[in-house]
């Protein structure tokens, strides 16, 4: 992996604190690394802070919680001390996400073709006609057989592979720079994930974006991504080559690639995560 | 091997569409029964129709010789048939005590020795008394999911029907529930009817696995012809294929 000379994306000791009655809760505790125009795979299990470290580059952290770092920059601009308003003009733009479940992320009341033109409009002067046409080519880019059709229907019209497909369309017909997807396909049957991604795939190779992938599935991200960060409990205890993944040095990270049942290996009982009070430290 | 659960052609309809169509199986006592198939393809529809949570039109049911029609159920029936949910967030009653969720059946089925069995099972289930005052919403997903396994094993059934037991944890408390869950088959001599869209969950826990499509089963194999590719179905082997993840191609 080369690196380019300046990083698209700089954390460094990021952390995430969410004042609760019973004293600060640390989601992310001191989470540094840059990314190229690479695909960046961070895992762990749930309360990791993997989402949380994504939703912070993003700027979508809850406002009570609190976000210090020595630096997150996006290029050469700080996301930390830049105005709102600028924020929102990176954040659709430049930056974009890709949420878990279409079900719940897409706008109900508005038809996806709707939502598309919206994102556009709201970035660039644009005429309707005009987004229209990029919104229906973005449709098709994404392997939409009828671009038309789905253009004018409303998200429960749509299967859930249809809809994520529309959300990748509408995140990317912008053309950030950096993509953040967040669990992109836990929430769609097998078969689907694979066409998912693979229109993912292409789509970011093609377009040369930055891409963080946040999944709970070690084994998915590593065919996926060049390199892998494994969260735990706010912290990243390893990075890695995805294609090193057998190496990994970190009892959690060989852990969570032993523990998933496969077909043809027959060990029972299951290997368990022993989980160290040090792993947390 | 005696047939503990007996189905034959079951059909459920939801208003014009069809489910479950004409789906047959016979599953021994004591084995572990697979499974698979996407959304949509009448798995868990299935095991609903066979719990009476919902009626099935056509077909016959027999649990242990017994036949059932519809949705009615006796107590009986539930004295030998439990099933534990895939949803642990949504499958325990909110405002009550883990106390109180493993009470209920035990009160139901008429047990008079409530404290010791309370108490035995949560051991069993390796979370001990200290939860038992608790209520769900303390509970971590995974001791949930435990809290179901107890409360449906508190009746001493043999027939526990599992509904994606743990498609909503972590990989790491997946393996933790799937050891439990075959102890407690192996102590208790159950027999499992488990669904799942996991084709490597499947295969790890069962002997035998059906595929399902579209309401229909596609295929029965034996958990030996998954490793071996011994089976015959395209949409099978698209299974297999998407359960090995991700290649760019």
């Amino acid at each position: 992996m080369t690196m380019p000379a300046k990083p698209l994306l700089t954390v460094e000791d990021l952390r995430v604190t969410f004042p609760t009655r019973t004293g600060d809760v640390q989601a992310v505790r001191g989470v540094s690394f840059a990314l190229g125009r690479e695909r960046l795979g961070i895992v762990g299990e749930s309360g990791s802070g993997k989402s949380q470290t994504g939703r912070a580059i993003m700027g979508l952290t809850p406002g009570h919680a609190k976000i210090t770092a020595r630096k997150l920059a996006f290029g050469d601009r700080d996301l930390l001390t830049m105005p709102a308003r600028e924020r929102r003009h990176l954040r659709g733009k430049q930056v974009a996400m890709i949420l878990q479940d279409p079900k719940y992320s897409l706008n109900p009341v508005m038809t996806i073709g709707r939502q598309i033109v919206e994102t556009l409009k709201t970035h660039e002067r644009i005429s309707t006609s005009a987004a229209k046409a990029r919104a229906l080519a973005m449709l098709e880019a994404v392997q939409i057989s009828d671009p038309e059709r789905v253009f004018s229907l409303y998200p429960h019209e749509v299967s859930g592979g249809m809809g994520q497909r529309a959300m990748i369309a509408m995140m990317l017909v912008c053309g950030p720079e950096l993509l953040i997807a967040d669990e992109p396909t836990s929430a769609l049957d097998v078969t689907v994930q694979l066409e998912v991604l693979d229109i993912l795939d292409k789509l970011v190779a093609d377009r040369g974006m930055g891409l963080i992938f946040i999944s709970h599935d070690l084994r998915l991200v590593s065919s996926f991504c060049d390199r892998v960060i494994v969260m735990y409990a706010g912290r990243i205890v390893e990075e890695l080559p995805a294609a090193n993944l057998a190496d990994a040095q970190h009892p959690y990270t060989r852990g969570l690639l032993n523990c998933l049942p496969t077909i043809g290996s027959d060990r029972h009982p299951l290997p368990v995560l022993d989980r160290k009070p040090e792993w947390a430290l | 091997m005696t047939s503990a659960l007996s189905i034959r052609d079951m059909v459920v309809t939801y208003d014009e569409f069809a489910a479950l169509d004409h789906v047959s199986f016979d599953i021994g006592t004591g084995e572990s029964f697979g499974i698979v198939g996407e959304s949509g393809s009448g798995k868990s529809t299935l095991l609903r129709a066979v719990s009476g949570l919902v009626s099935f039109e056509q077909g016959t049911l027999s649990v242990n010789g017994r036949p059932y029609s519809g949705r009615k159920r006796d107590k009986e029936f539930y004295r030998t048939v439990q099933m534990v949910f895939q949803d642990p967030y949504g499958s325990l009653h909110p405002r009550q005590t883990v106390d109180r969720l493993l009470l209920e059946p035990l009160v139901i089925h008429g047990f008079t020795d409530i404290e010791t069995r309370i108490n035995r099972a949560l051991d069993e289930v390796g979370l001990g008394t200290g939860f038992r005052f608790r209520y769900s919403h303390q509970l971590s997903g995974g001791q949930r999911q435990r809290i179901a396994i107890a409360r449906a094993l508190i009746v001493e059934p043999k027939i526990l029907l599992l509904d994606e037991p743990t498609s909503a944890l972590d990989a790491s408390i997946q393996a933790e529930i799937l050891n439990l869950l075959e102890q407690a088959r192996r102590d208790r001599n159950l027999t499992f009817v488990m669904v799942s869209h996991d084709l490597g969950v499947i295969s790890h826990m069962c002997e035998r696995l059906a595929v399902m499509k579209t309401g229909k089963v596609v295929e029965t194999v034996p958990r030996k012809a998954l490793e071996n590719r011994e089976f015959s179905a395209e949409y099978t082997r698209q299974l297999l294929v998407a359960s090995e993840g991700f290649r760019r191609g």
